[in-house]
């Protein structure tokens, strides 16, 4: 018995460490692009004619792409981009799913069978199709900064659907619970009863949703970004760092190019690791 | 008398299962045929909201008189109304005119018929070779039961999890490696997560925490106990994985340069080659809808047959 309370707590002590060090990495990560201004000063998009393809020296931490910039402030502008826009995505998700698949879940009966309806009718549709199908009807020639945002508002606006499925049935299961039932005896109305008793209750699977939300988004950026139907040239992103590969002639060759793709890595395994047991339970 | 009761209500169980299984097989039918009008329906409005929907080249054409130029106007005109327009394409696909592609300029059938053999092959040897690696992986981990291996395979799982489709492609170019490997790769720890779980689970049922009690041999619980719980989830798990697999097959055809249903959905992506694109997306969903439904339906058939 003691044995296996011993092994427990080793295990929730080697788990916190592992959250804590993923913790860590995210704060670096974002402090680091926050602060690209003060450490790449000549920003992304300057160009330095004589130093094209250029490997790592004093003045280029991480050498120049094919046509002259920094690649280091591009991974540090890149950076602030995939992990301010993603989280904003996934907010976006999280909210529509909060409210398509919470109030469907507490209403029921026709309204929750029409939410899962038109759920699974997207669910039906594998990701990577949709996402380039409703890519290839908005503009593609669009300034840098409006192809960031439709990229990243297409991210959030299409994938509530899973989440919503979640959060449709643990509101069901709300909805029949004594302390609502009590609620709704003591005549409080509908929507005061959503909002002060249900939506509380949904958090922990709205948090969860959030943070699984966040790496998926990133991870679907990078591969609309390398099939060039991401963010639009000269602003970087993950996904147009990484489209630098598709030139490599083999690994060992120029292994700082591979950079950003050990960030993103890195990354999108401490947003994973930062989610407890608990939480993905939860989701 | 006892025999023949029990003879009795065997043959009602059976008529029942088989009951169920046709409801379920029928609600399957109904729900795929909705999905798919449904579907028709929003490719429908996005092909006819896109802009330069109104123009046709055609009426640009010199040779063409203005009669001629007139009734050409006169046909966008017709299709003006977006249901109008949409049981047009339904009355053309029923007769397998699925539309003709702008970029390419030859018919979507076509297309579909010369790229779909090298899409299916590759989703199909990716399938295979994900659940080999994966079910390798999960069964080893549910056998062995040691914490150590455990966290090996979900750090070899959880790694690739973390890389982006299309840079598992890439690598594929750069080291020659085969577009079904890459396709593999990018299915299998998914498939390992899924089947991990369920068959920790499944370990953790009081029946098998029993039989080990008693002492039966690893490889028996493994088969005769633990499989046959897991089977039917995992059976779901697989009609999942199809769709994976075929969203996989996009950046893999089109970064290898594999002339199949992926390339040409990415290649009407970028040439903005909506009646393709939108067609494409259907058939894609279609397939995906069938190979869940069929997962569910034989699940549920080996839970019937098992109770």
């Amino acid at each position: 018995m003691s044995l296996g309370v011993f092994r427990l707590h080793d295990g929730i002590r080697s788990m916190n460490f592992w959250r804590t060090l993923a913790c860590v990495v995210l704060l670096l990560a974002v402090s680091l692009s926050l602060a690209a201004n003060w450490l790449a000063p000549a920003g992304y998009a300057k160009q330095y004619r004589d130093a094209t393809d250029a490997a790592p020296s004093r003045q280029h931490w991480l050498g120049t792409d094919e046509i002259g910039r920094d690649r280091f402030a591009r991974v540090l502008y890149g950076t602030r981009i995939s992990l301010l826009l993603a989280p904003a995505a996934a907010l976006l998700s999280t909210l529509m799913a909060a409210l398509v698949g919470g109030l469907a879940g507490y209403l029921g009966g026709a309204w929750a069978r029409a939410a899962m309806a038109v759920t699974d009718l997207c669910l039906s549709l594998p990701w990577l199709f949709l996402l380039i199908t409703v890519r290839a009807v908005l503009p593609l020639n669009v300034t840098p900064l409006v192809s960031v945002l439709v990229t990243f508002l297409m991210l959030g606006l299409l994938g509530w659907t899973s989440a919503a499925r979640v959060l449709c049935s643990t509101a069901g299961s709300l909805r029949d619970s004594d302390f609502v039932r009590q609620a709704r005896a003591s005549g409080i109305r509908s929507a005061r009863l959503f909002w002060i008793h249900v939506l509380p209750n949904l958090k922990p699977v709205l948090y969860a949703q959030f943070w699984i939300s966040i790496p998926a988004f990133i991870l679907s950026e990078a591969n609309l970004g390398i099939l060039g139907l991401g963010v639009a040239e000269p602003m970087p992103s993950w996904g147009s760092l990484l489209k630098e590969l598709e030139g490599l002639v083999s690994v060992g060759e120029e292994p700082w190019k591979f950079v950003p793709l050990v960030l993103l890595v890195v990354v999108v395994t401490s947003f994973q690791l930062v989610l407890s047991r608990q939480d993905e339970a939860a989701a | 008398m006892l025999g023949r009761e029990k003879l009795g209500g065997k043959m009602f169980n059976r008529k029942m299962f088989n009951r169920n299984v046709t409801r379920r097989i029928a609600r399957h039918g109904l729900a795929i045929a909705v999905t798919v009008l449904l579907g028709g329906l929003l490719s429908a409005t996005l092909v006819r909201l896109a802009p330069g929907f109104d123009t046709d080249e055609a009426q640009l054409d010199p040779h063409l008189n203005s009669a001629s130029v007139q009734a050409l106007r006169q046909a966008r005109l017709e299709q003006h109304n977006i249901f109008r327009f949409y049981l047009h394409s339904l009355q053309r696909a029923v007769h397998g005119d699925l539309g003709t592609s702008i970029s390419l300029g030859q018919p979507v059938s076509v297309l579909l018929r010369q790229r779909a053999p090298l899409t299916m092959r590759l989703v199909g040897i990716g399938l295979l070779l994900s659940w080999a690696v994966a079910m390798a992986l999960a069964l080893s981990a549910a056998w062995l039961r040691a914490s150590a291996y455990d966290t090996l395979t979900t750090v070899i799982s959880g790694t690739f999890l973390c890389i982006p489709a299309a840079v598992l492609a890439l690598l594929s170019v750069l080291w020659n490696a085969p577009g079904a490997l890459a396709i593999g790769l990018i299915v299998f720890p998914q498939v390992y997560r899924y089947a991990r779980n369920l068959l920790a689970k499944a370990y953790a049922l009081p029946h098998i925490i029993t039989a080990r009690a008693k002492g039966l041999s690893r490889l028996r619980i493994l088969f005769w106990h633990v499989i046959p719980v897991a089977g039917p989830q995992l059976l779901a798990v697989a009609g999942v994985s199809v769709s994976l697999a075929v969203g996989a097959a996009i950046p893999v055809e089109a970064l290898c340069g594999l002339a199949g249903v992926g390339q040409l959905a990415w290649q009407a992506a970028l040439a903005r080659d909506l009646p393709l694109l939108t067609n494409l997306t259907i058939l894609v969903t279609l397939v995906t809808l069938l190979a869940n439904s069929g997962a569910d339906v034989i699940g549920h058939m080996l839970r019937g047959q098992e109770s």
